[in-house]
């Protein structure tokens, strides 16, 4: 130590040459490289989806694949048959998308949030411990899973106990694939609100306890209002999450594109029909085959929209506590 | 002005876990007087100022045996209702901690829950005396709607007792109300203790001696868990019974 203390000009080495460039910038090129691949695989996918869409486009025309409500994309096998033309109008997809996805935020929201708030106020640490991993376990159930869960469980029961009461339920129901779906996404949500509503401060808590309110009062009064922003922002991925859902609809919800807001009726989803359509041997110009990409394209934008509105909610929730 | 002291603690002992937090406390707190805790930090004086609001019941780990009586009753009886202590013993936080919520909002929080006013002109009028006893109408009345966060530091914490007392608590427990203050900021909540206890009957931890000596009437030692000595502030500061006392007041500990 001594010896090192005094200043003797050969200790001040600074002149290590470039190992630690060398070694700098390969690793920094490593990780540009790595995460490249990410960007470049994006930009492919929205790419070839775009270009597939284009030449969809060109056989029909984009306002009747819009606008037009009925889904028939079978392709003649001779010229003179009849209905040679497929029709391509995707309302009653979308509206089966819709009518599938509000069923399970239906079930999911009340669900989700009640143990949302139960696991951040309520819960004794133990209690937690034990129902928190359980809820994320319901997350890594693989969708095939809960897909014939409700095709060969709960569509039967809806369906026996539709007819029971007398009503006409369909074997595939809209109902069925909700309810289940629903279920899916409970833990989405309630892991997400939960860490919104830990993350309103102790704080407020606090305030509110000490001016006398009881902890229904400052849960509904003060740490909703708080945290509604984040759980919005948490709602709204689920949502995306069921729109976009494909096992459990092609299972269960069957593929008969029908336009209806009848939950006991079968519709089909934009996913479902994707599977269906690229299933088996498949002609790569025909409209049938090209429409898939058309409605790929439709799908991404709808739930890059919902994300993106998702995530900026969320973002600017977390500005107001940082 | 009555003479019996409106609180009484007696053989208060806390425990934290395994922990004992307090030791045999014995304080007797006067009416319409700023009683002051001070202490060195960790030495239990805002835990025994949360046992009197009961806020030291949303720690699960917390424990508390003896007997807290404020007005003759026994606020730890099994018959009594936390909420409406709570309402009676109101508290102001070391951090301003308003609700994001508009300054209006902030201070019709706990009439609201209560069920204090009938009428929508009667709750404008109650906002309106707490926000001028707290000292803040003049700066606010103007944009009651915009929200307490956007206000300074000083201000947030003036919002607060305005909150606090909208509820016309009987006690205001304050914990340390000016450290995250500036000295001006201080010096107005210091004036606005003084002003407070006319209606109010106010128990302040402070870590600031000056502020013990400026704004109470009567000043409690706490250290290590131990009620060291009580009394008259003026008592305390000139001739203190304990070397404890002595040597903290004058800043050889603590």
């Amino acid at each position: 130590m001594t010896a090192k203390a005094q200043s003797n000009p050969t200790d001040f080495i600074i002149n290590t040459g470039n190992r630690t460039k060398i070694g700098e910038s390969i690793l920094k090129l490593t990780m540009i490289l790595c995460s490249l691949v990410a960007v470049g695989v994006t930009i492919g996918i929205v790419l070839s989806l775009v270009v597939e869409a284009i030449e969809f486009f060109k056989k029909i025309p984009i306002t009747e694949f819009l606008f037009s409500t009925e889904w028939s994309p079978q392709t003649a096998l001779r010229t003179d048959q009849v209905a040679a033309e497929g029709k391509f109008g995707v309302i009653p997809l979308f509206t089966g998308t819709l009518l599938i996805s509000a069923i399970a935020m239906v079930v999911a929201t009340p669900l989700g949030l009640a143990s949302a708030i139960f696991l951040a106020e309520y819960a004794s640490k133990r209690s937690r411990d034990v129902i928190k991993p359980m809820l994320e376990i319901l997350a890594g159930i693989p969708t095939v899973v809960y897909g014939f869960f409700a095709a060969l469980t709960v569509a039967p029961f809806i369906r026996w106990t539709g007819s029971s009461v007398g009503l006409e339920v369909a074997s595939e129901s809209a109902l069925a694939a909700g309810l289940v779906m629903g279920i899916m996404i409970v833990p989405l949500i309630s892991s997400l609100s939960d860490d919104v509503i830990n993350a309103v401060p102790q704080a407020m808590r606090d305030a509110s306890m000490g001016l006398g309110a009881t902890q229904a009062e400052t849960i509904r009064q003060v740490i909703l209002p708080a945290a509604i922003p984040g759980i919005a922002g948490s709602l709204l991925l689920a949502a995306s999450r069921a729109i976009g859902e494909t096992m459990i609809v092609v299972m269960a919800a069957g593929l008969a594109a029908n336009l209806t807001a009848n939950p006991l009726d079968a519709v089909t989803t934009i996913t479902a029909q994707i599977v269906a359509l690229l299933t088996g041997d498949q002609e790569f110009d025909s409209a049938k085959t090209l429409s898939a990409f058309a409605l790929g394209l439709l799908l991404f934008m709808a739930t890059l929209l919902l994300n993106y509105f998702s995530l900026r909610i969320v973002k600017k929730y977390r500005e107001q506590y940082d | 002005m009555t003479k019996t002291p409106i609180i009484t603690a007696r053989d208060v002992d806390v425990f934290y876990g395994q922990k004992q937090a307090l030791d045999k406390i014995n304080l007797e707190i006067p009416e319409n007087k700023v009683t002051s805790l001070i202490g060195p930090s960790g030495c239990g004086k805002t835990t025994f100022l949360r046992c009197i609001n009961r806020m030291n019941d949303l720690v699960d780990i917390c424990r508390v045996e003896g007997e807290i009586k404020i007005a003759d009753q026994d606020i730890y009886a099994a018959n009594v209702d936390v909420v409406a202590l709570r309402s009676q013993v109101g508290m102001v936080f070391q951090k301003p901690n308003p609700f994001p919520k508009s300054i209006f909002d902030n201070v019709a929080y706990g009439p609201r829950i209560h069920g204090l006013t009938s009428s929508k002109a009667e709750m404008e009028e109650l906002v309106e005396w707490s926000l001028i006893k707290a000292g803040l109408w003049e700066e606010v009345k103007d944009r009651l709607q915009e929200t307490g966060t956007g206000l300074s530091g000083g201000q947030q914490q003036r919002l607060c007792i305005a909150r606090a007392i909208a509820v016309k608590p009987r006690v205001v427990l304050m914990d340390e109300p000016c450290s995250a203050l500036d000295p001006i900021a201080t010096a107005i909540i210091e004036e606005l203790i003084d002003e407070l206890r006319k209606n109010f009957t106010i128990i302040i931890v402070t870590h600031s001696m000056q502020q013990a000596a400026r704004v109470s009437q009567r000043t409690a030692f706490f250290h290590m868990g131990n009620l060291v000595e009580s009394g008259p502030t003026k008592t305390i500061f000139t001739s203190p019974k304990d070397e404890r006392t002595q040597n903290y007041i004058t800043g050889r500990i603590g």
